[in-house]
């Protein structure tokens, strides 16, 4: 019988992408938290490149990297598409998850952890990056078109981590007049039953979060 | 009829990765020489957000970032295969070309623009980054198995870029005592006469690549 294990951790959003698509598919699966502080020898096993979660183990055979991790289950189960068909669609999915993680949350980061004269910059420059997705939002429910798709998955931590992180920072970014598909998208996204299923609680993780602002800022 | 364009730098070897797919695939295309001083209002056109080489343009639809442009290739023509059937298989090869590209080469380009300790420091990261490949090439003549696949044709720049580059800059890395795995897939690689054809002439890359490289090099 097909055995799936994933690792990883509640109130992370690379681990939650992975949650969002076996659930999509209706794949039954058993859930391993982690401690990042003190990896387990398992995780240390599947995963030796990165030693990071997430980390899927099907038929004890594990995959590692979430973008990796969501086209594998795509490919390999069942149910709504994560993917679509067409190639240069696809080629365009791929693109902007990309964009996402290399891009979009490093400028993300950066500006929630900067202080002085270089938080504005870097928030200018987080304005400016979401502005090109803002773009390409325009007009579209959702990335994925009418249903959630490879980009939108892939967008929970710009889509629901981000106004958290950003409101704990003290930090305003996604307004009306910057991006205002951007922020219908957001709307529309957490608004989704489905996405709202497998986000964390609110306020469970504005404590876990709190936390550890405070403890940089106190560092400082 | 299909048209296929290419903008890319006949140095550059994300530009020769989407060559080599093409021309695996039999695919016949234009290739337009871009200068990256002045970039073309074309490239621009077709890629607003990154502003750089490779790109695609197919029927012109265009396509960014060689990992995707590969894949699209693959998906869209007939030929020999570039990423293997089995979902699982597929998952490594997408693992170890991200790898490739999201840890090797910026450790590479830190170890050969840093100086003293740092590069000291820098070198031990190659190196360690460089013994997973070659624990995952052990016992493989290409990463792709018999035949090259996605990580043999993104690794042009560990297969080929690298020894001229690190030479250039006057550091030792690949030995074959370090890697002789990693040592036989290069020797593998470079004798492939597919691969030899849509590599650039190794005399005319030294040339090019001298003056950005031997500044660096400290031992000078």
């Amino acid at each position: 019988m097909a055995e799936v294990k994933l690792f990883g951790v509640w109130a992370s959003p690379f681990s939650r992408r992975i949650e969002m698509a076996l659930k999509l598919k209706g794949v039954k699966y058993e859930f391993i938290e982690e401690d990042l502080k003190k990896k387990s020898p398992l995780l240390l096993k599947y995963n030796p490149v990165h030693k990071q979660i997430p980390v899927l183990v099907h038929n004890g055979k594990p995959i590692a990297e979430s973008l990796v991790i969501l086209e594998y289950i795509d490919e390999t189960w069942e149910g709504p598409a994560i993917l679509p068909k067409d190639p240069y669609e696809r080629a365009q999915a791929r693109f902007w998850a990309k964009f996402l993680d290399e891009k979009c949350i490093p400028a993300m980061w950066k500006a929630c952890w900067s202080t002085g004269d270089e938080r504005e910059k870097a928030r200018e420059e987080v304005i400016e990056i979401l502005g090109i997705l803002d773009n390409e939002i325009k007009g579209k429910k959702f990335f994925g078109g009418d249903n959630i798709g490879l980009v939108d998955i892939a967008g929970n931590l710009i889509g629901y981590w981000f106004g958290i992180i950003t409101e704990l920072a003290g930090l305003e970014i996604v307004t009306e007049d910057k991006l205002p598909n951007f922020r219908k998208w957001i709307n529309e996204y957490n608004n989704c039953s489905f996405v709202k299923e497998n986000l964390p609680p609110k306020d469970k993780l504005i404590v876990f979060l709190k936390a550890r602002f405070e403890a940089f800022n106190t560092s400082k």
